[in-house]
């Protein structure tokens, strides 16, 4: 199958692990990736004002791109994953929106809701499937102890992301199981990192992330897993003695295909 | 604008009914920033609804929220209070040079491994 991609701004700079090795994973599980073509920042959280159209329109143009494409488009970043998939629902929710969205764009043919975003997450289970995963992986990672930790991106608002039940999510402990390492859950898996606050309390987020950590420890993990490069800079910058790693750097390990960047 | 104008336009743009609040106090409760607001996400609910908005649009509780949705998904209501802070948020923020973060400030806070993804979203949440 072939996808559209849009990696976003972080991908190409401090997160490229998160993209080469979605790359890697998605080549030898069989998905054509196709980075679709000028994509724009998403602006890293979405703007839930309804009166809000010019922050929006770089997400309305990635999906109309994928939609004239006849192609899913697909995302691995938590950010851009949650603002794309919130601005393609409110363009199908909130009539006003969508015209004065592609009143200004002017494009050809309407958008109108009609692509389909998934995070690789999604893909991985509902395209590729856990077990064709776990027929593929190695024993890299037996032995090992992963908390996935899923932040506030990926999962709220859940009638929105509709990715998993967002008060007791499983999808990345289903992956950590079918790579062949044991999940470890952590209550504050779903809880906040800080997020940008970072810069503007950062022992707000201080307090947020060493929670996180110190919970994931206490649970026995050697290791968090994430898809969110914040999440990863936040849990990283505030604790040092538990590693914290991509999930497609995770996954190339487990299918023995790991290399540097 | 005056109280009313004000009051009118954050439920507008919020999207928010504010009277399906039935004042449990569950989106506070479980808010992660709870400690560091002095406004509390149940209390810009019942102050928007009643028009008490002048506070909020000056406190640092502003700038607290971090966007996670913890209130919107709990809300047995469905009440949604973080898109109510957001509104006032951009009440101000949206005024001549009520940026709470502007890009000269920038630089100083950059280190080797900060991501992009923290500068923009912190941009768009805290400046126009």
């Amino acid at each position: 199958m072939k996808v559209s991609y849009y990696p976003g701004c972080t991908l190409k700079t401090k997160a490229k692990d998160l993209d080469f090795y979605l790359r890697k994973c998605a080549g030898v599980l069989g998905v054509e990736v196709e980075e679709i073509e000028n994509w724009q920042c998403c602006g890293g959280v979405f703007t839930t004002a309804s009166d809000e159209i010019a922050t929006k329109l770089s997400s309305v143009r990635a999906l109309s791109e994928a939609r004239d494409k006849g192609q899913k488009l697909l995302t691995v970043c938590s950010a851009c994953h949650n603002v794309i998939k919130q601005t393609n629902y409110q363009i199908k929710n909130d009539a006003d929106f969508a015209a004065r969205a592609n009143n200004y764009m002017q494009q050809d043919v309407p958008y109108e809701g009609e692509a389909e975003v998934v995070h690789f997450l999604e893909l991985l289970r509902d395209e590729i499937g856990f077990d064709a995963i776990r027929e593929k992986v190695t024993d890299a990672l037996k032995d090992k102890k992963i908390a996935a930790y899923y932040g506030c991106l990926l999962l709220r608002p859940g009638k929105v992301m509709q990715l998993d039940d967002a008060e007791n999510p499983s999808i990345m402990e289903e992956l950590i199981e079918a790579m062949g390492a044991t999940p470890v859950v952590s209550p504050y898996r779903n809880e906040c990192c800080g997020g940008y606050v970072v810069l503007d309390d950062a022992k707000s987020a201080e307090k947020k992330s060493t929670a996180i950590t110190e919970n994931a420890k206490t649970m026995g993990a050697d290791m968090i897993v994430t898809a969110c490069p914040l999440c990863k800079y936040n849990l990283e910058k505030h604790d040092q003695s538990i590693p914290v790693v991509y999930v497609t750097e995770l996954l190339a390990e487990a299918l023995g295909i790991k290399e540097g960047v | 604008m005056n109280k009313k104008a004000i009051r009118d336009e954050i439920i507008h743009i919020s999207g928010v009914n504010p009277k399906k609040c039935m004042k449990c106090g569950k989106c506070s409760g479980t808010c992660p920033s709870y400690n560091e607001m002095e406004y509390h996400p149940h209390q810009f609910v019942y102050m928007v609804e009643s028009g008490d908005i002048e506070p909020l649009m000056h406190s640092d509780s502003l700038y607290k929220c971090l966007s996670c949705f913890a209130c919107v998904e709990r809300c047995p209501r469905g009440v949604e209070p973080a898109k109510i802070i957001e509104a006032v948020r951009l009440m101000t923020v949206r005024q001549q040079g009520a940026n709470h973060l502007k890009s000269d400030a920038i630089p100083e806070l950059l280190d080797e491994n900060l991501p992009q993804q923290a500068i923009v979203s912190a941009m768009r949440k805290y400046s126009k």
